[in-house]
């Protein structure tokens, strides 16, 4: 009986939660990119002593959406000069090749469109293509702001895309798989994610991503001071939205590879540990204390239905907070206790994205912007080669380690050191080269 | 495609693989060009081979106004040039006028000129530097920058009811005694500034992006400044120890001791450490003067009527942003007969062209802020 009910539901599983995630992704990532958003401008708010936005909803926490129908009813203005039919269609491939990209990934054991054999391999390609969205975009509006964002775009992403594929083959070396499912596996059969084995891996990993999303301090194909808005200066209204879109979507692309493959995909920290399931309370104290923070703040907003909404906002976090317990209180074996990888899975999933997208943002409110030739030394002569050799670390490591029966304590943190040693050396290498080429203004 | 009118005779430099050059208009309605300045840009690729600025779009004839005022009704005109920095604007063209009239102000009124323009000063630099790293890509200074702007705009606000163009001063003095708690104010603003500079140096002076982004960009020699008659922390920063508070002391200035930072390579990175410093004197300069503020009258004795004696005469003062020179013509009657302001934006921005020659266009918007222009001024 008990089988004959596992068997159903995985059969469930298995057709109808695909069609689902689709659903979720296609409808509801661009609410929850909104939301990103959102949250991007508290932090930013928060960092820079302010409050952020206040005025739509409790806490502006209606700010998105306000936002996003303000865009729809806008004019959808295509310049004369503009080569219409490519001007149309380029937001649509930027934000296509993002959408994609999410169908491989795995959020959390249950949620998952399809598990391909070769996972990774197509997230990067895939969201690579959303280059030609922009390129597109910034030639065929026809403008000198749009045509220099662009062309920036275009080369920024060719150089780090090899030292993020470099630092991905690392990982990748490691998990002896391509697909995202197995490697989340393959960190838990070792007990241990991928950062602790390759830390170096994950830093590149870090910095080129934030420069193939286009973010600060790499965000040159459309800094604002320089470029008024780079490649999308002449787009406006719901086309301009896409562009913002396509942007918030390939960040949380690349937060799902860097969570994949270097920090345990959708497992708890210390998954193996006995002495760490107190953790598995973890997320449902945060669902509480949200919720009971909604709580203490909603008698203090201004309005009624601010009252009420932040009421229902509580309201709602408990409910999440008793979803994720009943796994955790229910007994060892039942149906309700074998929800507990999905439901749990997904919360871990989702809280290492958000964190590291919240690095992101600290990133960018931190640091002025990379000027173009800065940002290319960096790739090309820091990143990749450093990603190299980072590549050969970790293949010596395994060789070490397999082969000759070293232990992982000796093997991975040796190589780590070399690797060290040599980001130290391309570092000083760099720097001198910097002095020798100081560069003078026209005479 | 050429625009003829950008001058580009002086180099003989082709461009690369003979592509093309482009021509970008930047402003006058863009972010970062502080105000309405226009900058046609010659490119190749996205090097700068050439530039023009195009400026007068916030021209309004403050000097022609000044030929069908009196002197005292033309004195709020000039807060509104530099409008970042309106009480040094109101100091030098009362100190010119009573030049003029060969009166002075008494000593607790030149006293207290001095502790609001270096105030101000400390204002104007930190709007500088909030925008300046603005430009450059950082977000999170400028706020910083603002609420400390903000407790000085509140004592101007005690003091004389406006934060920003404040008519604080009078010809012959001031019109308001100092208010109850101002000596509190100010120091209660200065004695944690220093920390607070340091917390915004400690966010830039070592950032690696922001030295790479400021290090030899636009740099002017001494003898360059010298040639473009650069002023202020411009001259300063190329290692040309020129600052008018020593050089031809004015107000109360040769009361106090204060240092005078000047740099070495004249780049970006250079002003920026000059007027961090400055912002640091402005402050011991303060702090001394609020020590003892002499008691006294605060007004000195002109008439209600100004009728200046036939006669030209020229005061400079040393603005946040430079120079500041006002040369008044009088023919003895109550209306000035000509007055000419030298404005420091608009003699620094000469160097523009100079500086930005074989810069990338993501230099240009570092140039523009490290000049610290002022469009109001520039225009007139």
């Amino acid at each position: 009986m008990q089988t004959a009910i596992h068997t159903l539901i995985h059969g469930i599983i298995s057709i109808w939660v695909p069609l689902f995630c689709a659903v979720i992704i296609v409808a509801v990532l661009p609410l929850c990119t909104g939301y990103i958003v959102l949250m991007e401008r508290k932090v930013m708010a928060d960092m820079q002593a302010r409050l952020g936005p206040m005025r739509v909803g409790p806490h502006g926490l209606l700010q998105p959406i306000a936002d996003a129908v303000k865009l729809l009813l806008k004019e959808d203005i295509i310049p004369d000069e503009a080569d219409k039919a490519i001007f149309w269609v380029a937001p649509l491939i930027s934000v296509t090749a993002g959408m994609l990209a999410m169908s491989a990934l795995a959020i959390g054991p249950w949620f998952q469109i399809a598990d391909l054999n070769v996972g990774l391999l197509f997230i990067v390609g895939i969201s690579a293509l959303g280059i030609f969205g922009i390129v597109l975009g910034g030639w065929s509006s026809n403008s000198h702001y749009s045509l220099l964002g662009a062309l920036r775009s275009a080369a920024q992403l060719v150089s780090y895309e090899t030292a993020a594929g470099m630092a991905i083959v690392g990982a990748l070396l490691l998990a002896g798989t391509l697909s995202t499912r197995e490697i989340i596996q393959t960190q838990d059969d070792y007990g241990v994610w991928f950062i602790f084995a390759a830390p170096v891996g994950f830093f590149i990993y870090v910095v080129a991503s934030i420069a193939e999303t286009n973010r600060a301090p790499f965000d040159l194909p459309e800094a604002e001071s320089e470029l008024v808005a780079g490649y999308m200066t002449e787009y406006s209204g719901f086309r301009w939205a896409l562009y913002f879109l396509a942007e918030y979507t390939n960040m949380v692309v690349v937060a799902s590879i860097a969570t994949t493959l270097f920090l345990g995909g959708w497992l708890r920290p210390f998954a193996g540990t006995p002495a760490f399931h107190f953790l598995d309370y973890f997320p449902t104290l945060l669902m509480l204390v949200v919720g009971g923070y909604c709580f203490y703040r909603a008698p203090k907003q201004p309005v009624k239905v601010q009252k009420m909404f932040m009421g229902v906002l509580g309201f709602v976090f408990f409910l999440v907070a008793a979803i994720l317990a009943a796994p955790v209180l229910a007994p060892a074996g039942s149906l309700i206790a074998s929800a507990m990888p999905g439901l749990h899975g997904a919360f871990w999933f989702l809280l290492k994205v958000g964190l590291y997208i919240y690095l992101f943002m600290w990133l960018r409110f931190t640091f002025p912007r990379y000027r173009f030739d800065q940002l290319m030394r960096l790739g090309w002569q820091f990143l990749i080669p450093l990603s190299i050799v980072n590549v050969m670390a970790i293949g010596v490591a395994l060789v070490l380690h397999r082969q000759w029966g070293w232990s992982h304590w000796t093997a991975f943190p040796l190589t780590t050191l070399g690797t060290l040693a040599v980001a130290g050396w391309l570092g000083w290498a760099g720097e001198k080269k910097d002095k020798e080429h100081v560069f003078v203004g026209e005479t | 495609m050429a625009d003829e009118r950008i001058p580009f005779a002086t180099h003989a430099e082709t461009t690369v693989l003979g592509a093309d050059e482009i021509i970008l208009n930047m402003g006058p309605q863009h972010p970062s060009t502080h105000g309405v300045l226009r900058v046609k840009l010659r490119l190749d690729g996205e090097k700068v081979i050439g530039s023009e600025c195009v400026i007068g779009y916030l021209h309004r004839g403050v000097e022609k106004i000044a030929e069908h005022r009196s002197y005292q009704q033309f004195a709020p005109y000039v807060d509104r040039m530099d409008y970042v920095a309106a009480v040094s604007n109101g100091l030098g063209y009362c100190e010119a006028v009573e030049k003029l009239l060969g009166a002075e102000a008494p000593l607790r009124a030149r006293v207290i000129r001095t502790i609001l323009t270096e105030l101000q000063r400390i204002a104007s630099h930190l709007f500088w530097l909030g925008t300046h790293a603005l430009d450059i890509g950082a977000l999170t200074p400028l706020f910083y920058c603002l609420r400390e702007r903000e407790e000085i705009l509140k004592i101007f606000e005690k003091y004389c009811g406006a934060r920003l163009t404040t008519h604080a001063f009078r010809i012959g003095g001031l019109q308001y005694e100092a208010y109850d708690e101002f000596e509190k104010d100010v120091e209660r603003f200065c004695k944690p500034f220093d920390k607070r500079v340091d917390e915004y140096e400690s966010l830039l002076t070592s950032n690696r992006i922001w030295v790479g982004r400021t290090k030899g960009i636009g740099i002017l020699t001494a003898k360059e400044a010298i040639d473009y008659a650069a002023s202020g922390p411009v001259i300063r920063a190329s290692g040309v120890k020129w600052d008018i508070r020593k050089a031809m002391p004015y107000a109360a200035y040769d009361l106090y001791k204060f240092e005078i930072p000047v740099g070495k390579n004249g780049d970006t990175y250079d002003r920026y450490i000059v007027r961090m410093e400055e912002m640091r004197q402005s402050r011991l300069i303060c702090l001394q003067a609020i020590e003892n503020i002499p008691a006294g009258p605060i007004m000195g004795k002109v008439g209600k009527v100004l009728k200046p004696p036939p006669g030209e005469v020229y005061h400079a003062i040393e603005a946040p942003k430079g120079e500041l020179g006002y040369y008044i013509v009088s023919d003895g009657t109550t209306q000035p007969y000509r007055v000419r302001i030298r404005p420091p934006s608009f003699i620094n921005l000469e160097a523009f062209d100079k500086m930005i020659r074989g810069h990338l266009v993501a230099d240009v918007v570092a140039i523009i802020g490290t000049l610290d222009i002022v469009l109001g001024e520039v225009d007139r």
